[in-house]
Formats: C-alpha cells, sequence, structure tokens
C-alpha cells in the first residue's frame, strides 16, 4: 500500500464556537482523485478551510498529517508551500493587486523560476474561456461568481501543488465552461496532481475518473465508496443516507 | 512594477542607507534654544541685508506671540529649549562633488543623489543640517536664465525677485512653524524659470539632518514665469537619534500666467523628527500646480499643501500619500481656494496605517463668490491594515458660488482576516501580502513618479512593512 499524501484522523472543528465536524477520517494517495458530496451545511467547505488552515476554524480534535508532516499547527502559508492547494467557493478580492503580481509572490515565496507566471497563466486563462486581461486585472475584482472560479483554477497552472482542494468550483458555470473545467481538472489529475474535489452535483463527474467518493452529512463522512456512489446520488438524492428523523 | 524590480526591493538591505549617521563636526553651532542673539548670529553668518534681518526679527515676534496649532497631533513633547536652531556643516558651498567634505560627500553618495544627478536631473542641491553644501545646475539651463540655488544666494543677487515673493504667500504671522521659519530659515532652494522656458528633467534638492537635536529650517522659492514648466524634487532623510528634532520648512511657489509647477515631496524622516511644514502655492490664469506628497516618515507631520487658485482657468492637483506606522501620525491633506472663475481642482489622498500608526487627512476647499463655473474634486481613501491603527478624515467645504461643481468621496479599507487567509492558501505569508495589499494600494500614485523614485518608494513601503531590515 502506498504511503498516503493526506491522512486525516478523527478531525474535530468548530466555527466560532459552533462544532461544525464530530470525527472526520479521510485518506488520500498521492495521484488520486477524491470526491467529497453532501448537502449544504454539512461540513463541506469547513473541511477544506480547516486543512488549508483558515485561522477562524479552530481544531478541536484529531490530527492530520501532509506530505509526511504534521499538518494542523503550520500556518496556511507554510501548507500552501508544502503542496496544498485551496480553490475557494466564493474567493475574495484583493484591490490593488492584480492577478500576476499576486502569483508572482506567491511563485517568489516558493524560490521557483518566476518565468512561470507570464508563460503559464494567459493559456490556462485561454483555456478556461477568461478574459485575457484577468491576467492584470485585480485579483478576483470585477469577476462575475463563474470567472472567479475558473480563475482559481487557472493558479493550479502556476502553483502545481501535491494536492488541489477544490471547493464547488462548478457551480455557476454554463455547459461550455464546465466542459473546459473538467479538462483541466482531468490533465492535472493525469499528470500526478491528487485532489479532493467538493461538489453538490455529478454532472462534473461525467467527465471525470474519481478513484473515490465520499457523502459527508451533519459534519461526518457517511459513505464513501467508488464512482457508483455519485451516480446513486444522482438517482436517489441524499435522502437515504440522511440520519432518521 | 516588474517582478525583478519588486525582488531587488525585497531583497535589498536598504536600512543602512537612511539611518546611518556621520560624526558631528560642525564649524558652527548656535547655543542651545531660540533667542534674538540666535537670529542674529545666523543673520551674521549669512552677512545679510538689513531688509532680511529685519524680516526675521519680524518671524521671531511672530513666533514668540502665537500659539501652538489648536488642531492635529499632540505637540506637548516638542521642547524648543533642547533643539540647536542652526549648524554649519562646512566652510564653503561646492559645485563639484569633489570639493563636497568626504564624510558629507559619503553621505550622498549612500543616498544616491551623484548617481541620480548624471542619470536624470537637471540640478541637484544638497543641504546638510542649516545649509546647502553643493549646488549644481545644468549650464544649458544657466544660459536660458534658469536660477537655482539656496535663497540666501538669490538674497544676494536677486533682491528684486525676493523681496517680491519672499513671505506674500505665508507670512510670518500665518502660524507658528511659519513665524519659526521666517525668523531662522536656513538653506533650502530658490528656482526661478524665465518665460516660455520648460525645463525638462527635474531639479532635486535633498535634505539631510545628520546632528542631533538639530532644527532644520529650509525655505523654499520658486517661481515659474509665463508658460515656464519645473518639476522640483524634495527628498529627505535623518539617522534616528534618541532626542526629538524638528524639521519646519516653508514653501512658496509662484505659477504665473499659464505656467505648470510640479513639486514632489518624498519624506523619509526618521521617527524622532517633527516635521511642520507649511507649502502654499498661487497659480494665476491659466496656470497648473501639482503638489504631490509622499510622507513615510517622521514621528510627527503635519503639512497641508496650498493653492490658491487667483486666475481663470487656473488648476491645482495635489496628491497625498501618508503611510503611518508604529509611533507614527501622519496628520497630512491640501487647501484649495477657488479665487476666480472657471478654475479646477483635483485632491486625491490615500493613507495607510499600520502597527499603531495613526493617519488624518485634513482637506480644505472654498470657493468663493465671485468664483463662477469652478470644478472640483476630492477623493479620500485610507487603508487600516490592524485593529490598533486608526485614520480619521476632516473634510471642510466652502462653496459660495451655486454653479461651482464639487464632488467628495471617502473610503476606508481594512485588510480582512479572509484576505489574508487567501493569500496564505497560495503561500504568501501575512507580513508580504501586507506589503503587497499596501504597494497595490499606492501604485496608482506611485506611478506618477519618475522611476528611480517609484522604485525606492515601493522599496521603502516594502521595507517597513516586512521589516527587511539587514
Amino acid at each position: 500500500m502506498s504511503t498516503s499524501l493526506l491522512n486525516v484522523r478523527n478531525l474535530k472543528v468548530s466555527v466560532g464556537g459552533k462544532a461544525i465536524l464530530f470525527g472526520v477520517s479521510l485518506k488520500i494517495i498521492p495521484g488520486e482523485l477524491h470526491v467529497l458530496m453532501g448537502p449544504n451545511g454539512s461540513g463541506k467547505s469547513t473541511l477544506a478551510k480547516a486543512l488549508a488552515g483558515d485561522p477562524a476554524v479552530h481544531v478541536t480534535g484529531g490530527s492530520a498529517r501532509f506530505a509526511g508532516k504534521s499538518l494542523l499547527t503550520q500556518a496556511a502559508d507554510v501548507r500552501a508551500r508544502a503542496g496544498l492547494f485551496l480553490s475557494f467557493q466564493y474567493p475574495v478580492g484583493m484591490p490593488g493587486l492584480s492577478l500576476s503580481h499576486f502569483l508572482t509572490a506567491a511563485v517568489r515565496e516558493r524560490k521557483w523560476d518566476e518565468s512561470a507566471v507570464a508563460r503559464e497563466l494567459p493559456p490556462m486563462l485561454n483555456f478556461l474561456q477568461l478574459p485575457s486581461d484577468v491576467f492584470s486585472r485585480d485579483v478576483n475584482e470585477g469577476l462575475s461568481g463563474g470567472e472567479k472560479k475558473r480563475s482559481e483554477i487557472a493558479q493550479l497552472g502556476v502553483l502545481l501543488p501535491k494536492l488541489a482542494v477544490l471547493d464547488e468550483p462548478d457551480s455557476g458555470l454554463d455547459v461550455d465552461a464546465l466542459q473546459a473545467l473538467a479538462k483541466v481538472i482531468d490533465r492535472f489529475h493525469r499528470q500526478g496532481m491528487a485532489m479532493l474535489l467538493i461538489t453538490h452535483y455529478s454532472r462534473l463527474l461525467k467527465y471525470l475518473r474519481p478513484d473515490a467518493v465520499h457523502v459527508m452529512v451533519g459534519g461526518k463522512l457517511v459513505k464513501s465508496g467508488g464512482p457508483h456512489l455519485a451516480e446513486e446520488i444522482e438517482q436517489r438524492g441524499y435522502e437515504p443516507l440522511l440520519p432518521p428523523v | 512594477m516588474t517582478p525583478d524590480r519588486l525582488r531587488q526591493i525585497v531583497t535589498s538591505k536598504p536600512a543602512s542607507r537612511y539611518s546611518f549617521r556621520d560624526p558631528e563636526r560642525p564649524v558652527l553651532r548656535s547655543p542651545k534654544g531660540l533667542s534674538k542673539v540666535v537670529v542674529d548670529l545666523i543673520s551674521e553668518q549669512k552677512d545679510e541685508p538689513a531688509w532680511m534681518r529685519r524680516i526675521r526679527h519680524e518671524g521671531l515676534r511672530h513666533f514668540l506671540r502665537l500659539p501652538l496649532p489648536p488642531f492635529g497631533p499632540d505637540l506637548s513633547r516638542l521642547k524648543f529649549d533642547e533643539l540647536y536652531f542652526y549648524l554649519k556643516p562646512s566652510e564653503r558651498k561646492a559645485q563639484t562633488w569633489d570639493d563636497v567634505p568626504p564624510e558629507i560627500q559619503r553621505t550622498f553618495n549612500r543616498l544616491q543623489l551623484p548617481k541620480y544627478e548624471q542619470e536624470f536631473l537637471a540640478g541637484v542641491g544638497a543641504q546638510y543640517d542649516s545649509e546647502n553644501i553643493y549646488h549644481h545646475v545644468l549650464p544649458q539651463l544657466r544660459k536660458q536664465g534658469v536660477i537655482f540655488s539656496d535663497v540666501e544666494t538669490a538674497v544676494r543677487e536677486r533682491p528684486d525677485l525676493v523681496k517680491k515673493y519672499f513671505g506674500k504667500l505665508v507670512p510670518s504671522s500665518d502660524n507658528k512653524f511659519a513665524a519659526l521659519n521666517t525668523a531662522v530659515w536656513s538653506g533650502g532652494s530658490f528656482i526661478y524659470v524665465p518665460p516660455h522656458v520648460h525645463v525638462e528633467l527635474p531639479l532635486q534638492a535633498y535634505f539631510r539632518i545628520n546632528a542631533s537635536r538639530m532644527g532644520q529650517f529650509e525655505r523654499t522659492l520658486i517661481i515659474a514665469d509665463e508658460g515656464s514648466f519645473v518639476h522640483y524634487v524634495e527628498g529627505c532623510s535623518a539617522p534616528t537619534y534618541q532626542a526629538s528634532a524638528l524639521h519646519s520648512a516653508v514653501v512658496e511657489v509662484y505659477a504665473e500666467r499659464s505656467a505648470h509647477v510640479r513639486y514632489t515631496t518624498l519624506q523619509n524622516w526618521s521617527k524622532n523628527v517633527y516635521n511642520l511644514v507649511t507649502k502654499r502655492a498661487r497659480a494665476a490664469a491659466n496656470a497648473t500646480v501639482e503638489w504631490v506628497d509622499f510622507n513615510l516618515g517622521s514621528g510627527v507631520t503635519m503639512k497641508y499643501p496650498a493653492v490658491l487658485l487667483t486666475g481663470r482657468g487656473a488648476r491645482a492637483d495635489i496628491l497625498s500619500m501618508a503611510y503611518a506606522g508604529k509611533h507614527q501620525h501622519q496628520d497630512a491633506g491640501a487647501r484649495v481656494l477657488h479665487l476666480a472663475p472657471e478654475t479646477s481642482s483635483v485632491i486625491t489622498s490615500k493613507s495607510v496605517s499600520y502597527g499603531g500608526g495613526r493617519t488624518t487627512f485634513r482637506g480644505r476647499l472654498r470657493v468663493a463668490p465671485n468664483a463662477a463655473d469652478c470644478r472640483s474634486q476630492i477623493s479620500c481613501q485610507a487603508l487600516i491594515l490592524d485593529r490598533h491603527s486608526a485614520s480619521d478624515t476632516f473634510p471642510t467645504l466652502e462653496v459660495d458660488n451655486a454653479s461651482a461643481v464639487v464632488a467628495h468621496e471617502a473610503s476606508v479599507a481594512k485588510i480582512s482576516d479572509a484576505q489574508m487567509f487567501y493569500a496564505g492558501t497560495r503561500g504568501i505569508p501575512s507580513k508580504q501580502a501586507a506589503a503587497l495589499v499596501v504597494n497595490g494600494f499606492f501604485e496608482p500614485l506611485i506611478k506618477e513618479l519618475p522611476m528611480e523614485y517609484a522604485v525606492e518608494m515601493n522599496r521603502l513601503i516594502e521595507m517597513e512593512m516586512v521589516g527587511a531590515v539587514g
């Protein structure tokens, strides 16, 4: 059995004093694509933020290791430089800071070649059907919801993480944009990037080859399985997985 | 700004470029404190005519009479009795850098002034404590009749111009610090640009305080005659001492009919310096005055560059940038008086407060009853980086002519935890993220500067924010 890239054990977190996750365990091996599904408010985004190191999310129990190191005590920027990426469901704007400058700073912090930004970002924007001036526009400013999501995914091409946590990158996209997004995700997956893809809908999964699907309900993973699990949910909804009322 | 430039800025260790100090070896220092004896000593040193000494005495009278400003930062720890009001660094003024005393020459080399002079300046003046120790202007400008000297030289050689303009915009009774400067002024810049002469490259002055407990009181007088153009840049810095220092300048700018004056200040005093400056300009018909005012340094700054629009069609453009970190209060602003019809003004202020720093914007706009069809646009943006820091805005609008079109907008932004986390998830630590946001916030203003100063300004901000101190 391969060594896991991410190993989360019995993770419990709270936000603003309210418990959100009640013991989540998850193992991702390098290069694997995992899908996380679940109804609204089940804690999917909170798990993503907890992994990325959001200071607003307080870990109250459990452990997590990433790339061989204990994860939960590290600052967000340290986790990111170790190869963890989070694509936000609602990315914040950075007024006065262009995407290219922002990513150049990110690349500089990794002591990588800064020319990667000018080389890699424009083709990504183009492929994801974003206007080319997103390169020099302020980060997430003046973009529609769908454009912001694609701008997040475009950053993958520059930052090349080991594990990309993608929080609902597909919501608000039309069919063409959805297909382009799926192609990008699939390409990076085939190149060996591990992913944790959070989505409400199985429509994106038609284009992908996930290694595992997990369902989160009420702050717990209630079911894990292969791609067929997504199809089951498509047909029957989350109802059968919900706890009895 | 290219990524390479930015990286240079981040990785360089420029702290020593400003904070170093030389041994104090003045050839003359006035006794501590201010008195008529000190005023007379300064006047004697300069071998002045009686009319200028009378102006000084009047300044001293007003200084003793006037109270401290009733508004703004706390000045109670400014002890006039503890300061030296005049300090002469060397016997003569040089016209080549080789003639400057070696220690002082080294100082300005570290500040890169000779290098900038060779690369892109039309003239340079360098002041060290109380006196200009170097002055030079390109020979072809001299031939065109451009004068760039200290005010002492102008008193000797162009008393006609000095008598006509000195103290006419900023009378010594204007405020306590204008009075003080009038009493003990020393050095500074005098510029005269003849009609229709365009000085394409900037003229630069650099003001350096080296001695402890020093008061520096340069006086600047700029006269741009009809249809001329000049861009004047002043930079300033000082070593850090325990004891306070005082910098109190008076600047008067006259833009005659259709003239255009741009005045850029890059203020980077050390945090023990009180920077209390009166700056005022007058724009005649169709003339333009631009103040570009960057305040990064000093412990306390009070400075409100003003423009009096006295001729039809005159324009004022004031850009004010302030950065206040720990133990700093930048009380800056702008004043514009529309005194003639069809005059226009644009006031743009951007400030950042950080680490307990405080910024204040005081803006005053007045449109006189006879000034028909004026336009003014005022925009104030403040960025507050943490909960220990603060920013205030005090705009005053007095519009006495109904045809005026006045637009005013103000906004306060904070760097949110969400933004910090977002940058973190890309691998950018929070200090660097804050520096990026601040640089981005100031960028539209910094773009207005010549390239070399823009680089310098970004470097300074980076230094302050990240503490990239070697």
